[in-house]
């Protein structure tokens, strides 16, 4: 039996406080995040968008406690945190799979870090994950077996297995084509209304960001702030291809249009 | 291999040897400079039933492990250290790229100084032939490790011991591996070097079984040795590396070597 506690969870509030950090570089100082404070719900999907380089990624890093702020603070449940914690785990642009690891293996790393399983349960676990994005049968395949899609399907199998509370992606679906990531899109929305995770969701493609936010917050760059925020109140489960997804869409691409002539 | 490629294989040489052996059987070349492969044979059967050549390839195997090991077990550890610590990286990592350089057959006067004509000065010239390569690959191996895998890692609770042997080593296991190898090669040459120059009373190794063919004229056995030292050569090859390299080749997916 796969102990209950591991398939659900209790999806995380995440408050970020007036978090600056700025990068020292060849070519000068890097305001990458200037003053940045955002409110993330219990089980909200909220989409962060945005010019290349106007600290998305930055952004991500620091609630995966892979950097630390140089000012302000991040709260998870209004208890403040530093550095890598299972609880927020990061699916990366590229899939960052093991490739000394089989499928499963890949899987269960995370697993193994966990004290309180036995090795009967964390296959279990690994095998529940699989199945749950439709790699149950290539689980001792090896990774470069695997097409661009079912990569990235098994880093999200990977990132869920040990039960974060906060799942962050960082442009997940960018490198593959338009048939896999709206196959992807269809999955991610089913698990996440299924587990009731909170997720923050990286993206250049502002469709898929109406199609998949509860939220969409736009950033603009040097310095890197945020400039404003969208709802998005559409039923789920939502059609990329929905007229008014375009129009959301529509809208933000105006403004960042306004973001690009004001700092040019 | 496909049988198709080992019949290539075998005809390719077979011709070469067709050719050497008309050149010899027509007095083209005079059997001093060049004994006939059928002398050459008779050599290899002699000296193999008669032990002689068995006992030297097994004296020389030994102290080519030996070396090998300790060379691995002095090199790998220092390179790890190497990638790891920036103070280490700037002294011995820069020492060891300038050694690595030195074919080692120039340790051999140093060798025979220090420790006379025996085992010792043999040994520490294949380690010192050794150990810098295998320390170079490593502390290559672990600094271009993708910092993706680490930053993955770390997310998923990894830190410390447990990415080192977890995340770091087997991110290095293709490099590695590669070093190792070249480390067999360059330990293989250096003992075969330091074998012909160091007469020694201790044992008789392949290296001397040459140079002694030599004084003595005797071609057939300086081609007979060579022979042999060749089929060990790729012995090793086929036990030690081969299966490490398929291993990446099926896991990795890598098409090296
Ligand atoms: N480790 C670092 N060292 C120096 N500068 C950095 C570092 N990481 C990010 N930066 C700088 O900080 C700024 C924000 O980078 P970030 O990667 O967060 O942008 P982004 O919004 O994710 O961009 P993209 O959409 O292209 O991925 C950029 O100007 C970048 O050059
Ligand atoms: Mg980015």
């Amino acid at each position: 039996m796969i102990p209950e506690s591991e398939i659900t969870t209790h999806a995380a509030k995440l408050q970020i406080r007036n978090v600056s950090k700025r990068f020292h570089s060849s070519n000068g100082i890097t305001h990458a995040l200037d003053n940045v404070s955002l409110d993330i719900r219990e089980g909200e999907f909220v989409c962060l968008v945005g010019a290349s380089g106007c600290g998305k990624s930055t952004l991500l890093n620091h609630i995966a406690g892979l950097e630390i702020p140089d000012e302000g603070s991040l709260q998870l449940d209004g208890v403040p945190f530093s550095g890598p914690d299972r609880t927020r785990m990061m699916l990366f642009q590229e899939h960052a799979l093991f490739p000394w690891l089989n499928v499963i293996g890949n899987v269960l790393f995370a697993l193994k870090l966990k004290p309180n399983l036995n090795d009967k349960e964390r296959k279990e676990v690994a095998r529940y994950y699989l199945h749950l994005v439709g790699l149950q049968d290539f689980a001792n395949s090896n990774i470069h077996e695997l097409s661009g899609g079912m990569r990235q399907r098994v880093a999200l199998a990977r990132a869920l297995a040990p039960n974060p509370r906060i799942l962050l992606m960082d442009e997940p679906f960018a490198a593959l084509d338009t048939m896999t990531r709206e196959q992807l899109y269809g999955d991610l929305q089913r698990i996440w209304q299924q587990r009731k995770i909170t997720i923050v969701f990286v993206t250049h493609n502002l469709r898929e960001a109406a199609c998949l936010g509860d939220r969409i917050v736009l950033f603009r760059p040097r310095p890197g702030r945020i400039f404003r925020e969208y709802p998005v109140n559409l039923p789920r489960p939502r059609d990329l291809n929905d007229p008014q997804i375009a129009t959301v869409s529509g809208q933000i691409t105006q403004d960042l249009k306004t973001i690009g002539k004001d700092s040019a | 291999m496909k049988s198709k490629a080992i019949i290539h294989l075998l005809v390719f040489h077979l011709i070469l040897v067709v050719i050497w052996e008309i050149i010899t059987r027509t007095g083209w070349v005079s059997p001093v400079l060049l004994p006939s492969p059928i002398d050459v044979a008779i050599y290899l059967f002699d000296s193999i039933t008669s032990g002689e050549m068995l006992k030297a390839a097994w004296v020389t195997l030994k102290r080519l492990l030996f070396g090998y090991v300790i060379g691995i077990a002095v090199g790998l550890p220092l390179g790890l250290l190497c990638a790891r610590l920036k103070c280490v990286q700037n002294t011995l990592g820069v020492l060891a790229l300038g050694l690595q350089t030195l074919p080692s057959v120039c340790w051999v006067p140093l060798a025979i100084l220090w420790f006379g004509q025996s085992e010792a000065a043999l040994l520490f010239v294949v380690v010192m032939g050794t150990t810098w390569s295998i320390l170079i690959a490593a502390d290559n191996g672990v600094k271009n490790i993708p910092p993706l895998y680490l930053r993955a890692a770390y997310t998923m609770g990894s830190k410390n011991t447990h990415t080192w042997i977890y995340v770091i080593m087997p991110a290095a296991f293709p490099a590695i591996v590669s070093g190792m190898k070249q480390g067999w090669a360059f330990a293989w040459r250096s003992l075969m070097a330091a074998e012909i120059y160091v007469t020694i009373m201790s044992g008789f190794g392949l290296g001397q079984l040459l140079h002694y063919g030599r004084e003595l004229q005797a071609m057939d056995q300086v081609l007979g040795v060579m022979a042999i030292v060749i089929a060990i050569g790729l012995l090793a090859d086929m036990l030690l590396f081969s299966p490490a390299e398929k291993l990446l080749r099926s896991r990795w997916g890598l098409d090296k070597s």
